[in-house]
């Protein structure tokens, strides 16, 4: 292994942590997120000779994992239930009085955004949780997941309001002790 | 510009995705909106909550080592190095710790002050932002026996000169899941928010000290007496701010806190984060 391999590793594996929540989030699965965040790191090192110094190396980590798992048998079925999206613009809801955010609070329960987190469609999860978790800025999502900015913004919102739906449909549940 | 308009613009405004003239006019139209600025805040609420769920799953040790040994960094590789730089790397990560300490305390000082701000911008927003509406300090105070776990005292008013500073009510709050009183001062047209917590059920420690910030806009003042942290935020100026918390910490009060522990009583937090 050579100053390359040392480069790569300098700059890969302060990413670790982030990656494998990030690849749990997808897969659903500990397994199969460690079999993902494997050989993210096995091809991104392969692949670190085509890295251009000076891009966004954390884009190109996290499109290599998405890649990856995007093309594995989990990935392929969790993408056959998604719906396309579309660039019109989207009308956000009203405001209510019981809202998702207020019932969050007032819950005050983590387990339930997880749960709600985990039943999105995975293009809204994986939009979602690097907007929130990552506070990767619009052009860095649309370099990551490989599509145009004006993309990003849509499913981003939509992953909210889908989200903000769930959340309702637990109170809802709750309500007549489902 | 109707709010409709602006709250379709929230979700990329507190992404700080906005245009600026744009980021500029809505942040204009939040400070003098009580709706959008409850659904801002809400949605702030929201993405943190998000955040604070996501961290969800961490590595197992063995399999990032794994992941490490087969990316080439090898545990061996150390073995050259001489015992001189093992000393300079070791002063480097007392330093590094040191500055480490230091960074996360200064977050987690932002993070209280951020609290707080939300707090008394939660007040604003509320149609009901006293549960005791008085502006006696004889009705106030005793409306808090049995629900925080200490007691405090309210300055005296009516020896003022003036009648700019009128105690509007008061109501329970929680921070870092910790129960307080939240007091609402009307200082001419400023609504001021005095918040009273125990010390020591602060997780964030901010020393005895009084001094002043500014978070969000809003001025704080902060300090610690007798066991109790006191906050006093506004959007009015430091020096008034600092004229209601001399209230607070000076003689204006006839007698100074007596700290008792409600024990037996039971406090739910609600309060996510």
């Amino acid at each position: 292994m050579g100053p390359q391999s040392d480069s790569f590793e300098e700059l890969a594996m302060p990413l670790f942590d982030q990656l494998y929540n990030f690849a749990n989030w997808l897969t659903r699965n500990r397994e199969e997120a460690e079999d993902l965040v494997q050989e993210t790191y096995t091809k991104a090192l392969k692949g670190f000779t085509s890295f251009q110094p000076g891009t966004n190396f954390r884009a190109w980590m996290y499109r290599i994992l998405r890649n990856t798992f995007l093309t594995s048998r989990t990935g392929l079925k969790a993408t056959m239930t998604v719906p396309l999206d579309s660039e019109e613009g989207d009308s956000e809801l009203a405001i209510e009085p019981d809202t998702p955010e207020t019932i969050l609070i007032g819950r005050s329960n983590v387990e339930h955004l997880q749960k709600a987190i985990e039943e999105l469609p995975v293009y809204y999860r994986e939009i979602l949780l690097l907007c929130e978790l990552e506070e990767m800025s619009y052009q860095e999502m649309a370099e990551t997941l490989t599509i145009p900015l004006g993309t990003v913004m849509s499913r981003l919102s939509r992953a909210r309001r889908t989200l903000r739906n769930s959340l309702s449909g637990i109170k809802k549940g709750a309500k007549y002790g489902l | 510009m109707a709010c409709e308009s602006w709250i379709a613009k929230l979700d990329v405004y507190l992404d700080g995705e906005l245009e600026e003239g744009e980021m500029r006019s809505l942040d204009a139209h939040i400070h003098g909106c009580t709706l959008c600025a409850a659904e801002a805040l809400k949605r702030v609420q929201m993405k943190r909550a998000v955040k604070v769920a996501g961290r969800h799953f961490t590595a197992n040790p063995d399999f990032k080592r794994r992941v490490q040994s087969s990316i080439g960094m090898k545990t061996g590789r150390r073995n050259w190095r001489s015992w001189g730089l093992l000393a300079a790397f070791a002063s480097i990560l007392v330093v590094a710790g040191a500055l480490i300490y230091s960074v996360v305390t200064q977050s987690g000082n932002k993070q209280v002050y951020s609290e707080i701000a939300d707090l008394h911008v939660s007040m604003l927003a509320s149609p009901t932002p006293v549960d005791v509406v008085s502006s006696d300090r004889h009705t106030v105070k005793p409306w808090f026996q049995g629900k925080i776990p200490f007691s405090f005292d309210l300055p005296e008013l009516s020896n003022l000169s003036n009648n700019e500073i009128t105690l509007v009510g008061g109501r329970m709050t929680y921070l870092e899941q910790a129960p307080g009183a939240h007091l609402v001062y009307k200082l001419r047209k400023h609504q001021v928010s005095v918040f009273i917590f125990r010390e020591d059920s602060l997780r964030q420690k901010l020393g005895p000290r009084a001094f002043a910030i500014k978070s969000e806009s809003f001025n704080v003042e902060t300090w610690s007496r007798d066991g109790l942290r006191y906050f006093v935020i506004g959007d009015a100026s430091a020096a008034d701010l600092d004229r209601v918390a001399s209230l607070f910490k000076s003689g204006a009060l006839q007698s100074w806190v007596t700290k008792s522990v409600c024990r037996g009583t039971r406090h739910i937090p609600v309060y996510l984060s």
